[in-house]
């Protein structure tokens, strides 16, 4: 969901990143990273290492930290690999084993193969975009931790450790404060940041309610999807139970409740999941990238506050005719700081809206293609059957 | 055999409150969803709702009830009569009574439910009491058109006076044969068939097997009748979601500030906002095709069962009769030599009483398992017809969902491709 191809650096081979492998243990995920690059800073041209959900976090976290890089939009951290939907089916599997027969059992268990292959899938590409969006952004991917995560051999666990003693987590605390010094701060004179505040500040709320009424609704389409599949399994045990007269018209029912399930319920749950995977993942990609946007507006507030408050810091100072030079060097190095926050965050938000428009025309498109593929795809099963039907 | 199916109008029913003169172009309820099942195009049913009459508690729905048909039987081709639920509540009983211990596979009428018509008295006009006013509709029209397809109770009497007869006494105590009626009324005969000293030797190898294919069928039909319920839920789930998230991409669409991307989202608001119209329709079929047809099914095969055990009342019957008879042979064999000459006699009539009680016992028991075995090979043809029917009817309501929808999809598609 997510062109990288339209990034700043075009098709640029000198750092790529992939996740070619991944392993699931009970809950815990170990990503495989690979990178092939050609950059001097690294001393080997390619590597390959073992990193879990957690590390990416690390990576993200330091990233968030540093001061450089404040008037950029940060990349999203991947969320945790979340596999509650597979494991309640697993558990509703074991439950249901004595009740179910050996077929539906069997079917059942594929069911929850595939989904768990799904929300395995999706943990994977979450996980490879973000790291694919620092190496195609020509500050982050000169950052020592991330080429730290891409190179070193060894679990990162001890590293991430001593991280979370140096910064704990102080930044992100006061980003979650944020909204206010955002809303009721200092006026705005830059007409654009005026816009990209209001803009930001609305959207945001609006794709979180997008996106969770999307999940909404998939979950019921799956739900439909689930239903059907029941129902063409109760029809089935009947067309094959009943030892009448009609034993050979019913058997050739049967076969006909087969494809159904297939045209029915495997269609209803392709289109739940590409609608799921299109659509609603596209939405909670951009919700979330869409607060890392506002985290750059905070950072960029912020040090127009604290360029304001050295103004008057400096006034005071004048006053009194106390630490006026100490006043007037901090003063200076706020103005700097504010102004280069504005330059970069400026560039930022403009190309993050270039990426929005391009990422949401790409999947809307996808989306409806595959829609429409799978109805007729659906509509030409169907009335195979009916002509079945029909002809008994 | 045909067909036709529209979708549902919810919103035009309860508004029958008021008494509509006959003048009137009739209920302002359309005749909206009817299920012929007829295997022969001669006769044909239709129900509409006609008015409601009284107020509170003591309020009634009149239905309107139209036969047109060819039958020489009926003395009019067309004619229409109004009928209240417990009319035909009365009609079910009278059958019953006469037919089922003969055999026949009499079709149940439809439940009672205080619940629901409670709400409609009350006049509460929300969208569960204008379903259940079309549920009950619809199931009193297959219950009719069942009932005329059996070929014995079509010339009954009592059904004739039904569907033809302006005035029709009132149905007293209809309590005991709605479904759940006859479910005590089997219950009471498989009580009976317990009580029974001797367990029937089924010497019929057919009723074995039937009765276990029936008790099969039966869970099977029931498990499929929940599946179909959690689908019709599900389907209303989704149709609400669908619903949610159209004005939210709407709302979304608006806050957009690239031109082009928020005419899409817009578009693509509009496109859910029509299908989420779609689930709802398909929801109906969902309902009105499969899942009302399922309970009838679940409780036919009640009524199914029910003549099975009324076979075994009947052969207990014949048992307690030979009983007798044995007895009175035996009380006579001992008068014999009682010398009383009166006795003697009495014994000896009660002896050919007897003995012509197990003739007719016996009697009674051939001729209910003849009927059962016509009875049973005629609804498993009719089963097997209607469901494959209704289950085309089905798939092609499907057809017409997933058509709709590429239609939607292929009008979206050059708006998503239009974001520059």
């Amino acid at each position: 969901f997510m062109d990288i191809k339209l990034f700043d650096l075009n098709n640029d081979a000198s750092l790529v990143i992939d996740i070619p492998d991944a392993l699931c243990e009970r809950d815990k995920v170990k990503f495989t990273v690979h990178t092939k690059t050609t950059l001097s800073s690294f001393q080997k041209p390619e590597y390959s290492v073992q990193r879990q959900h957690e590390d990416f976090i690390w990576l993200h976290d330091t990233i968030v930290e540093t001061e450089e890089y404040a008037g950029l939009i940060i990349p999203p951290a991947p969320p945790k690999p979340d596999f509650e939907g597979p494991r309640e089916k697993m558990h509703k599997l074991g439950e249901g084993e004595s009740s179910m027969t050996k077929e539906e059992y069997a079917k059942m268990k594929q069911e929850l193969e595939a989904e768990y292959l799904a929300v395995f899938k999706k943990t994977v590409q979450v996980h490879e975009v973000f790291l694919q969006r620092l190496s195609s952004h020509p500050m982050f991917r000169k950052d020592r931790n991330f080429q730290i995560f891409l190179e070193y051999d060894q679990d990162l666990t001890v590293r991430r450790k001593n991280a979370k003693e140096m910064f704990g987590g102080f930044f992100k605390n006061m980003v979650k404060s944020a909204d206010e010094v955002l809303i009721s701060g200092v006026k705005e004179v830059d007409e654009f940041f005026e816009q990209e505040k209001n803009f930001l500040l609305d959207y945001s709320s609006k794709i979180k309610d997008a996106t969770a009424k999307a999940e909404k609704m998939t979950r019921s389409h799956k739900n439909v999807a689930d239903d059907y599949n029941h129902i063409s399994g109760a029809l089935n045990n009947i067309a094959a139970d009943n030892n009448t007269a009609f034993k050979k018209h019913l058997e050739k029912c049967a076969e006909v409740f087969e494809k159904l399930r297939v045209s029915i319920s495997k269609v209803e749950d392709r289109m739940a999941s590409d609608q799921e995977l299109k659509l609603t993942e596209l939405l909670r990609y951009y919700t979330r990238d869409i607060q890392a946007a506002k985290d750059l507006l905070y950072r960029r507030a912020r040090a127009l506050a604290d360029y304001e408050n050295s103004n008057k810091a400096l006034d005071k100072a004048r006053l009194k005719g106390k630490d006026v030079a100490q006043a007037e060097e901090n003063q200076k190095q706020c103005l700097q700081k504010f102004d280069k926050l504005s330059e970069s965050g400026k560039k930022e938000l403009t190309s993050f809206k270039a990426r929005r428009v391009v990422a949401f025309r790409k999947n809307l498109i996808e989306m409806t293609e595959l829609e429409i593929k799978h109805a007729k795809n659906s509509v030409s099963l169907l009335q195979g059957s009916i002509e079945v039907l029909k002809s008994n | 055999m045909w067909f036709s199916w529209s979708p549902v109008a919810w919103c035009c029913l309860v508004s029958a409150e008021k008494d509509i003169s006959p003048s009137s172009n009739g209920p302002k309820a359309e005749p909206v969803l009817f299920l012929c099942i007829c295997a022969h195009m001669s006769i044909l049913i239709v129900i509409n709702f006609f008015v409601f009459l009284g107020d509170g508690m003591n309020a009634y729905m009149v239905y309107k009830v139209l036969t047109k048909t060819s039958l020489s039987i009926f003395s009019r081709d067309e004619v229409c009569v109004k009928r209240r639920f417990s009319d035909f509540l009365g009609l079910h009983s009278k059958l019953a009574s006469k037919y089922m211990h003969m055999g026949y596979i009499v079709p149940p009428a439809p439940e009672k439910s205080i619940v629901g018509m409670t709400k409609v008295k009350v006049g509460k006009e929300d969208l569960s009491s204008v379903e259940f006013v079309e549920k009950r509709r619809s199931a009193l029209e297959r219950y009719l058109l069942r009932t005329v397809k059996h070929p014995a109770l079509l010339k009954d009497p009592d059904v004739l006076q039904f569907l033809e007869s302006s005035e029709l006494p009132r149905a007293v105590s209809t309590q005991a044969l709605s479904g759940a009626g006859i479910l005590r009324m089997v219950n009471k005969a498989a009580d009976a068939v317990n009580k029974m000293t001797i367990k029937m030797n089924e010497s019929d190898a057919w009723f074995e097997e039937k009765q276990q294919q029936f008790d099969n069928l039966d869970v099977q039909l029931r498990k499929l009748h929940a599946s179909v319920e959690s689908l019709v839920c599900h389907r209303r789930e989704l149709s609400v979601n669908t619903a949610s998230f159209a004005k939210s991409a709407a709302m979304l669409g608006n806050s957009e500030d690239h031109t082009a991307l928020s005419r899409a989202l817009s578009q693509l608001a509009e496109v859910e906002e029509k299908i989420d119209q779609l689930h709802q329709d398909q929801a109906c079929a969902d309902f009105y095709l499969i899942s009302e047809l399922l309970g009838d099914y679940v409780r036919l095969i009640t009524a199914v069962k029910g003549v099975f055990d009324q076979r075994m009342k009947t052969w207990a019957k014949c048992q307690d009769a030979q009983v007798m008879l044995q007895r009175k042979r035996e009380a006579e064999a001992k008068l014999q030599h009682a010398n009383k000459p009166d006795k003697l006699q009495q014994a000896k009539d009660e002896i050919r009483e007897w003995e012509g009680k197990v003739q007719q016992g016996e009697r009674d028991f051939e001729q209910i398992s003849k009927n059962i075995r016509r009875e049973v090979g005629r609804f498993e043809k009719d089963r097997v017809k209607d469901f494959r029917v209704v289950i085309i009817k089905y798939l092609e309501s499907l057809v017409h969902t997933q058509q709709q929808l590429i239609k939607y999809w292929e009008a979206f598609l050059p708006e998503a491709k239009a974001i520059a």
